[in-house]
């Protein structure tokens, strides 16, 4: 695997592992999925009604999320089952939820401080659009804007601490 | 080699990709037991003989870790190599895994042939 791993701790400005979790996404995405994730040209305004978060705890307090289109969580689970488009279920939704798990702890691996002192939780999605996330700190969330077989994605951290 | 395999992850979707990486690999699996956690996979010893077990870290109820503490006392499970699959991979959990018995360890996200690299040793090994 393809790893910019073991960065060492000196690594400190959040803004810096903006580019280790495209890498940590464009490698799951790569092994599991077997297709590439692109860079969107422009922003999309596709609703992202499918939200899976991780929570981190440890050396760093945050959320992991992924959004996307209900229609992307079911092509990434068509993907990851290796099943045809009209054959996924209810499947979508724990298929969704890896995808965030291992983003997430293939994101924390390329940090050395991470790799040892963070534990993920297990994640929890979330369906619909009619909602917005308040997070009790005042630290912008790192974010990465991808396109999955040309559906957008967009991959953030929320920081705590 | 034909074996029976047991498959502990908390996610559906990652049993059967398990499953799948490993008929990939080329493991002829005759037959797949899945449980989701570790409570589960020691009830399907208690009633089956495996060949390999293929096990999660972070699960509800019993994880498997703990699992893996608990399988020298299952007769069923005497011998049989356990392989961890997980998204943990830092140097203190492989440790912790390997200490508990498991005999090798493969972080997520894999490959087919990653999954490979790491049974078919196993699989000579415990024949």
């Amino acid at each position: 695997m393809k790893s910019v791993s073991e960065l060492p701790a000196g690594c400190s400005s959040h803004e810096d592992w903006i580019p280790l979790i495209e890498v940590a996404a464009r490698e799951v995405f790569e092994l599991m999925l077997g297709c590439q994730l692109a860079v969107p040209a422009t922003a999309e305004q596709t609703i992202l009604d499918v939200t899976s978060m991780v929570g981190l705890a440890g050396q760093l307090s945050g959320v992991f999320s992924v959004r996307c289109s209900g229609k992307a969580a079911a092509l990434m689970t068509s993907r990851m089952l290796g099943v045809k488009l009209d054959e996924v279920g209810p499947e979508v939704l724990d298929a969704i939820g890896e995808v965030c798990n291992m983003v997430a702890g293939n994101f924390k691996h390329k940090i050395a401080v991470l790799a040892e002192g963070c534990m993920l939780s297990p994640p929890t999605v979330v369906t619909g659009s009619a909602y917005k996330l308040h997070s009790l700190t005042d630290s912008p969330a790192l974010e990465v804007r991808l396109l999955f077989e040309g559906l957008p994605l967009v991959i953030s951290l929320q920081i705590h601490s | 080699m034909p074996i029976r395999a047991l498959i502990v992850d908390d996610s559906s979707v990652m049993r059967k990709i398990v499953e799948r990486a490993l008929r990939q690999a080329g493991i002829d699996l005759t037959e797949v037991f899945q449980a989701a956690n570790g409570a589960e996979a020691l009830a399907v010893l208690k009633e089956n003989r495996v060949d390999l077990i293929l096990c999660d870290i972070n699960m509800p109820v019993m994880d498997g870790l703990e699992f893996v503490k608990q399988l020298p006392g299952i007769e069923n499970a005497k011998n049989v190599p356990v392989v961890m699959i997980t998204t943990e991979g830092s140097e203190a959990h492989v440790v912790q895994a390997l200490s508990c018995g498991a005999r090798g360890y493969i972080r997520k996200p894999f490959t087919p042939e990653q999954v490979k690299e790491h049974i078919v040793p196993v699989l000579a090994a415990k024949s």
